[in-house]
């Protein structure tokens, strides 16, 4: 894999990022990537190098200090770093996701009040819609915000917040009218931490994704400005809906990003491991998975880059288009990964080489932001309409 | 403070697809042209002492129309604009060309310093600086590893490596300095400069611009000609002898013995 993936739809100047994003990905987030899956320490130095080449700047608006790239441009980019480390894609993954409902619904003033450090990679940002009782149901929610005066209390409890714990701003929602129908009941809000009864209770334990905190926070009356609510009561659903459309491509990018790194670790391999007097790549077994995995992460790359550009147009299925790259994608990966292990065999399932890692890493991309069979649900309610309901 | 940095495509050599075509120029379609990698490093150079000075980075480049391709990643390094002389007449051009149109060129320009960089990845002449120095009568730095100008004085320092050590020299501005790269690695493009590199100028001149005939300028008065080019040849096996250094000059003698080399 000498030749980059084909760029027949990119601009020059996503050419140009993706290549520049690559060669800065093998040189210096790839020969960290094994030490923080070990560690499972966030990557503080991966942090500041991707603030400072202004990666984490890309999905905000240039008028307020960001690149003001656009879907497809901001998929490159965690495409490419996922090819090194998921973790590290994680940061500008969750990044764009957790400032979405501030770009979709915030004022000017909200973002000329929060854009500036969050493009700037000085402050990073989370998302908190799930808890305990409330995953693929997001609707379930179960915080609340109770309106006092100028301010909101919010209390409750989130969980599998990632980079929860190293956010300094907080994406929450929250039920401001539990009376209301099911897409009402739901506002959102920009919390900033750390603040009083704001709680980051514990870290999880993860299979892949190792370096990135996946924390459960502890809200007990918070006390929120109405100034920090995004877009008015009620709205939160809609907002939450909008952000998948956009952020579920994200995570179809991290997961082409690392079937990509794992074919090409397996075709390294299969070039240079030699049994029974031949590379193993010569093997007509060994050569057919490579072959498959190889088709198999065009089309998902093919099927994402259509997914953006679909989504940017203004689709009226843009959710459909989201939630297809995203099982496409996450299922590749986990194919891709899973085969990449089996070319090296035994030497897949030590952590000598890259690829048990990636392999761990890219079952994530099958449970979040909407589990497959959540994915399988848009699409198949855009075919056929939503049943009972 | 205003730098001119020559910076010249080549063929991009982590690709290995350079190829010459049927009339021994390089053919271009058939790998994807880079900045030359010692330009880089003078142009690293340059963006540093801006920042640190004030001022502006002009890249200067005598290529074919694509050359304004290859020139967008480095105005997205940082530089400020771009000047690209290319004419069809100018394709084959050699040494003394290049340097007379470069120097054309930069009479065009103003400038305090003009960097190039130790030698190119296709070429490999290394005289294009001294050359232009030569022709515009500029005092010439060499193998620079340290470079410091003083704009209020008009005066540059410079410190040359020499086989026993350094030189440290001193020159008015404007001066030509060949850079190397012990001067530093090259950056990366940040994002904010890759999305505004191509609204940054590129201007392009023409002989004509330039007040420069093609009849002795350019291929037409190519002063060398490529008469044939061969790829070396396949290095052998290679055999790794082991051991201590007795045993290892025992083991070479044996095996230069057995080739008659010996």
């Amino acid at each position: 894999m000498s030749t980059p993936p084909s760029g027949h739809r990119l601009t020059e100047e996503q050419i140009l990022l993706r290549d520049t994003l690559r060669e800065l990905a093998d040189a210096r987030i790839a020969p960290r990537a094994a030490d923080i899956d070990r560690s499972g320490e966030f990557p503080e130095d991966i942090r500041r190098l991707l603030a400072q080449h202004d990666v984490l700047g890309l999905p905000f608006p240039a008028e307020h200090g960001g690149v003001g790239g656009d879907l497809l441009t901001v998929c490159l980019a965690i495409e490419q770093i996922a090819r090194a480390c998921t973790t590290s894609s994680l940061i500008l993954a969750v990044q764009d996701l957790g400032s979405l409902p501030l770009r979709l619904g915030g004022s000017e003033d909200q973002l000329a009040r929060w854009v500036p450090r969050l493009a700037s990679g000085e402050t990073l940002i989370c998302f908190g819609l799930t808890e305990p009782e409330a995953g693929s149901d997001a609707a379930a929610l179960r915080t609340t915000a109770v309106r006092d005066g100028d301010d909101y209390l919010v209390s409750g409890t989130k969980r599998f917040i990632t980079n929860g714990s190293v956010a300094g701003l907080v994406t929450i929602f929250a039920v401001t009218n539990p009376e209301a129908p099911r897409h009402r009941r739901l506002s959102c809000f920009i919390v900033e931490v750390p603040t009083q009864g704001f709680r980051v209770a514990r870290l999880e334990h993860k299979m892949g994704i190792r370096g990135s905190p996946t924390a459960e926070l502890e809200l007990t009356s918070v006390r929120v400005p109405a100034a920090n609510r995004i877009g008015d009561e009620g709205d939160g659903w809609d907002l939450a809906m909008r952000t998948f459309e956009r952020s579920r491509p994200g995570i179809a990018a991290q997961a082409v990003g690392i079937a990509q790194g794992a074919l090409e670790a397996a075709s390294a391999y299969a070039r240079e491991r030699k049994q029974f007097g031949q590379r193993i790549g010569d093997f007509q077994m060994v050569a057919s998975m490579l072959a498959d995995m190889d088709a198999q992460v065009e089309a998902a790359r093919q099927l994402l880059y259509t997914a953006c550009e679909v989504i940017e147009s203004g689709a009226p299925d843009a959710a459909r288009w989201a939630a297809m790259c995203k099982l496409v994608a996450g299922d590749t990966a986990m194919r891709v990964t899973t085969d990449a292990v089996q070319v090296f065999g035994g030497y897949g399932y030590v952590d000598e080489f890259p690829v048990e890692r990636m392999m761990r890493d890219a079952k994530i991309t099958q449970l979040y932001e909407g589990t497959q069979q959540i994915q399988r649900l848009v699409i198949a309610r855009a075919l056929l309409g939503r049943g009972r309901d | 403070m205003h730098i001119v940095v020559l910076t010249k495509p080549v063929p991009d050599p982590a690709a290995a697809a350079e190829r010459l075509g049927p009339d021994l120029r390089l053919d271009r379609a058939a790998s994807p042209a880079v900045v030359n990698g010692n330009d880089e490093y003078a142009l690293e150079a340059a963006l540093k002492l801006v920042e640190a000075h004030g001022g502006e980075v002009t890249l200067l480049t005598m290529a074919p129309p694509s050359g304004a391709d290859t020139m967008r990643k480095a105005l997205a390094m940082g530089a400020t604009r771009g000047v690209l002389v290319t004419d069809p007449a100018l394709a084959g051009s050699c040494v003394r060309s290049t340097d007379e149109v470069l120097a054309a060129a930069l009479r065009e320009l103003t400038f305090d310093l003009v960097f190039s960089g130790f030698d190119t990845s296709d070429g490999n002449a290394g005289v294009v600086g001294a050359a232009i120095a030569a022709r515009l009568g500029l005092p010439y730095l060499s193998n620079a590893a340290k470079i410091e100008p003083d704009p209020a004085a008009g005066r540059v320092r410079v410190r040359r490596i020499t086989p026993a050590g350094h030189d440290l020299l001193e020159a008015p501005m404007p001066a030509l300095v060949v850079c190397t790269q012990v001067l530093g690695e090259p950056r990366y493009p940040s994002l904010k400069g890759i999305m505004s590199a191509r609204s940054k100028e590129i201007a392009s001149r023409s002989l004509a611009d330039l007040g420069l005939d093609g009849a002795t300028v350019g291929g037409a008065a190519a002063t060398t000609e490529v008469l044939d080019s061969r790829r070396p040849p396949a290095r052998g096996a290679t055999t790794v002898v082991r051991g201590s250094a007795a045993e290892g000059a025992a083991a070479i003698v044996a095996l230069l013995t057995t080739r008659r080399l010996i």
